[in-house]
């Protein structure tokens, strides 16, 4: 089974009117999967249970939209008894004994986790590089990367492996791979979805969230992901909508801002024209659109650099190979298990992430960097509620350029780092942004980034929906993929 | 050369929850290792940390029971390390905004009573236990883990060993009194680190100062601080120079012993726990709290003695502990004289408590026995004699006296409708008797007390025994 002209709808119909058993569909996705991986290696790890959940799930009845529906899941996000890595040698023999809040409520719907898809290593890269497990290849050029750190997870759905995969957001590690694989991907508010089970980068940052190739599939899961949850206090209470249900297209009277500083970050020009055609779609069904100033963007990759990364040398300390995880061999004593673990353990880059985070927040540099960033995301926030005030949506494009060669910036970290230049905004102020296939530059797709209030997910989606059945950019087949179905 | 004295106490505290502060595991002291743990305590990817609301209680009762202020608005922070025992290599405590500050008590020392100031107290979490086995290997058990800290720590206005003494004393028993922790050394719920450094007396810049570690007993700190200002004073005296470094008091010599010595000051990398929202605390629930803090030490001591007449002394002994306070209570709840039950448990159970190296709430005696026992000696149902035997019975056996002292037929006789003829018999029997008690032999007395109590089996209530038989004898 490949994904690539099908919707859960179609699936759903297919399942309950027995046309297919969500045992033989997981089996045929699985023999997809198998196929395809030699393309564009999407996964760390195929889930060889999954056949059995899917018996399950036939035995119990399609009580469901998502009953007997194979998702990819990051493998960031923990689950019972299957092997959980975040890409990292770390955790290369790690298998969790507890599921992420995300798992357990796909789960409970019937969902079957088909298998944990490539990332960058602790979701630290925006190219999938970085994966101890090896490269994921881009579906519309096998010799461009994905994007990342959700590469594989957008590699997965935009190969037609799977209908809907999960990913994390922290900087634009959803945004930017949907954008580079001209699929939809959705961070949703910060708190709207549970973070409990998600393997922690930078803990006021990172939230879930969902890709696939239609916006209604993403609506569809959100619905069942979001929500209050006991195990995570940063969790919003906030009454989850049916999103796929509230979905529609109207978008007159709505006023669209369009910050001038996204344009300034060096965005490529051919970007540039497929957002202002998107744009101009807008205007057509009756949308204001305006241009404004967000100064703080400006700040942006520093700012983000110095919290992210502090955050991150805290939440990974606890990998030390004492508990769990891979422990170095020949070890003498504690100092040098911790040493000899984390230094044979760790990439280089979460490496330079740790030192900068660690120096970030130390005594002599606080004040000048860490509580110095912290005031400057204060900032974003206020920019962005003022903006937000008189605007339904901050838009522009997701990122600056379409995907680049494999190899192209691996050694050149600051290049790396301004790819999340324009994603950063919205986790720094905790908003709704998703990323939604503009057009193609070069035959390579590029996204628009549509930005809203706090728990607007709705608005977001919404808008995001009006473009796609506008452009109809999912009836494209990426390059690599034509003759797959 | 004259030396003063200044000692700073930071303790911590263990709170009585439940459940840990920052995970749903249990909390119990003496569990097998690792039993009490989830995935939290260990620290697996992808966990989070909770808030115990009735830990944050506890915690305020205590601040409010040392007269602090209450911070609104508290956060905790991430204090980093690593060490095996601490499985996030962070530690989850109040850096910035503690949950209170700028509290006292007062200390009595040398009849004069002195106020010690409080900085501040914050809730932390506790690590885990490191044990090094014989077998090379070092075990780590994380049943503490995640358990509720207050740490307390006071402002360096103590100025000698006995101050430092009386604080920890004080402290102890204000902190028991809430019922918000054990406080109990020996388990490890009540955690003393001292700081003590001494200038020369006129000096304006303090002394190096040096942090005392490890101590068992409040007397151990008392011997620690001692032993310290005269090592330190011996080393100025002499032209030397205090190192900052960490001690700890060795039992056996009563000397302290160098443990490290500190180089500059650690960097934790203090930086607020972005998994945890800010904790608002609102002034109603401040109002609460205080509403519900339970009677001081203070306060009980002073209505024993004024409302219940207790002597001031034993009415001290008698809040020394708040299970001891409460079970005097308890008993005076079931009617029984407080006097009289004070002297029990300042006596007998006291005593028992000694002898079997048990803590009162070990043993089987219960407040409403208690009381019951009194009662019956108080109505004469028993002799005080046989209240001795039914005491043992039921603080061993956690035996009902009154159903047992009669089931055992130890109900003394004390009808004088059953006791007169059995003593006119008896008078009756002993003409010679009577005739030595005529003559001023008061042994003729003894002689027939014992016959009528042969007769009654021991039964007779002497006293009533002894006013009818000189009633009779008077008579005759």
């Amino acid at each position: 089974m490949n994904y690539l002209n099908e919707t859960i709808d179609s699936l759903h119909q297919k399942l309950s009117s027995k046309e297919i058993t969500a045992e033989e569909l997981t089996e045929q996705t699985l023999e997809n999967i198998n196929k395809t991986e030699e393309k564009v290696h999407a996964f760390i790890t195929v889930n060889e249970k999954s056949v059995d959940d899917a018996k399950k799930v036939d035995a119990s009845g399609i009580h469901d939209r998502l009953s007997g529906i194979p998702i990819a899941i990051k493998d960031n996000i923990v689950s019972d008894g299957i092997l959980t890595t975040a890409a990292s040698k770390i955790l290369s023999n790690f298998v969790p004994v507890y599921s992420a809040t995300v798992l357990e409520k796909l789960e409970k719907a019937g969902a079957i986790n088909i298998g944990k898809a490539n990332m960058d290593e602790f979701a630290m890269g925006s190219s999938t590089e970085t994966s101890h497990f090896g490269k994921t290849f881009n579906p519309w050029d096998l010799t461009k990367v994905p994007g990342g750190s959700s590469g594989g997870s957008a590699a997965a759905v935009a190969s037609g492996e799977v209908i809907a995969a999960l990913g994390t957001d922290t900087g634009g590690s959803i945004r930017q791979p949907a954008a580079f694989n001209g699929i939809f991907g959705i961070k949703p508010t910060y708190g709207r979805v549970s973070r409990w089970g998600v393997i922690a980068f930078a803990s006021s940052l990172d939230q879930v969230g969902v890709l696939s190739k239609r916006v209604e599939d993403s609506a569809e899961v959100l619905s069942v992901i979001a929500g209050v949850d006991e195990h995570d206090l940063t969790s919003s209470e906030k009454e989850v909508p049916d999103y796929r249900a509230n979905l529609n297209k109207d978008m007159s009277g709505m006023k669209i801002a369009v910050p001038k500083e996204f344009k300034d970050q060096g965005t490529n020009p051919a970007v540039q024209e497929q957002i202002d055609i998107a744009l101009a779609a807008y205007e057509k069904m009756g949308v204001t659109v305006e241009e404004v100033s967000i100064p703080a963007i400006k700040h942006a990759v520093e700012v983000y650099y110095i919290l992210a990364s502090s955050e991150a040398s805290s939440n990974l300390q606890r990998y030390d190979g004492i508990r769990y995880g891979f422990r170095a061999e020949n070890i003498k004593n504690i100092s040098e298990m911790y040493v000899k673990t984390r230094s044979e353990g760790f990439g280089d880059e979460i490496k330079r992430r740790v030192m900068l985070g660690t120096f970030a927040l130390s005594a002599g540099s606080y004040d000048a960097y860490f509580k110095k960033a912290a005031q400057v995301r204060t900032m974003f926030i206020q920019e962005m509620d003022a903006v937000l005030k008189d605007y339904d949506f901050i838009m522009g494009p997701s990122t600056t350029s379409a995907a680049f060669g494999i190899g192209a910036k691996i050694d050149d970290p600051l290049a790396m780092y301004m790819n999340d230049v324009l994603t950063i905004p919205a986790n720094m102020a905790g908003l709704p942004a998703a990323s939604v296939p503009a057009g193609l530059v070069d035959g390579m797709p590029v996204g628009l980034q549509i930005i809203a209030k706090p728990f607007e997910e709705q608005k977001v989606l919404n808008a995001s929906y009006a473009l796609q059945e506008e452009n109809k950019f999912y009836e494209q087949i990426p390059t690599a993929m034509k003759g797959a179905n | 050369m004259n030396f003063e004295t200044t000692i700073g106490l930071e303790v911590h505290v263990e709170l009585k929850t439940l459940s840990k502060m920052f995970s749903p595991s249990p909390v119990e002291y003496g569990a097998e290792p690792n039993t009490n743990t989830n995935v939290i305590d260990f620290g697996f990817p992808g966990t989070l940390p909770t808030v115990n609301k009735n830990g944050y209680r506890l915690g305020i009762m205590v601040a409010l029971a040392l007269n602090a202020d209450i911070e609104n608005h508290t956060h905790f922070d991430r204090k980093n390390y690593f060490y095996p025992d601490n499985p996030k290599a962070y530690q989850l405590t109040q850096h910035d905004r503690p949950l209170a500050h700028d509290g006292y008590i007062e200390i009595e020392v040398d009849g004069e009573t002195k106020k010690i100031g409080i900085e501040e107290l914050h809730v932390e979490e506790d690590a885990g236990k490191n044990t090094h086995g014989n077998d090379g290997f070092s075990y780590v058990d994380l049943n503490r883990q995640g358990t509720g800290l207050i740490e307390i720590v006071s402002k360096a206005d103590m100025h000698s060993p006995e101050e430092a003494y009386q604080y920890l004393e004080q402290l102890r028993q204000i902190v028991q009194f809430t019922g918000a922790s054990d406080v109990k050394m020996e388990e490890g719920s009540m955690r003393v680190d001292c700081n003590i450094s001494i200038r020369p007396v006129g000096s304006s810049e303090y002394g190096t100062k040096v942090e005392l570690k490890n101590i068992n007993s409040f007397n151990f700190a008392r011997l620690g601080l001692a032993f310290e200002e005269k090592r330190q004073a011996a080393i100025l005296k002499t032209g030397g120079k205090i190192q900052q470094e960490t001690r700890r008091f060795d039992e056996k010599s009563g000397e302290t012993i160098l443990m490290r010595v500190k180089s500059g000051n650690e960097d934790y990398r203090y930086f607020p726990e972005p998994d945890l929202p800010n904790y608002e605390i609102s002034d109603e629930w401040i109002e609460q709290i205080k509403s519900e803090l339970p009677e001081t030490a203070d306060k009980r001591r002073k209505r024993y003695i004024n409302d219940l007449k207790i002597p001031e002394y034993d009415a001290g002994l008698l809040t020394d502990t708040k299970e001891m306070s409460d079970f005097f209570d308890e008993t005076v709840k079931f009617n029984a004289n407080p006097k009289l039950v004070s002297n029990w448990l300042m006596g007998e159970v006291n005593a028992y408590l000694n002898e079997n190296h048990l803590e009162l709430l070990e043993t089987k005696l219960t407040p409403e026995h208690l009381a019951k026992m009194i009662n019956l000696i108080s109505d004469g149902t028993i002799s005080s004699k046989i209240a001795k035997k039914v005491f043992q019975e039921t603080i061993s056996n956690g035996t009902e006296p009154e159903s047992w002292v009669k089931e055992k037929g130890m109900v003394q006789e004390s009808d004088p409708a059953v006791l007169t003829p059995i003593i006119t018999a008896i008078l009756d029997n002993n003409e010679q008797s009577i005739e030595d008690f005529k003559n001023g032999k008061d042994r003729a007395v003894g002689f027939l007390i014992g016959q009528i109590m042969k007769e009654t089996k021991g039964q007779a209530n002497p006293k009533i025994v002894n006013s009818i038989l000189m009633q009779e004898l008077n008579n005759r």
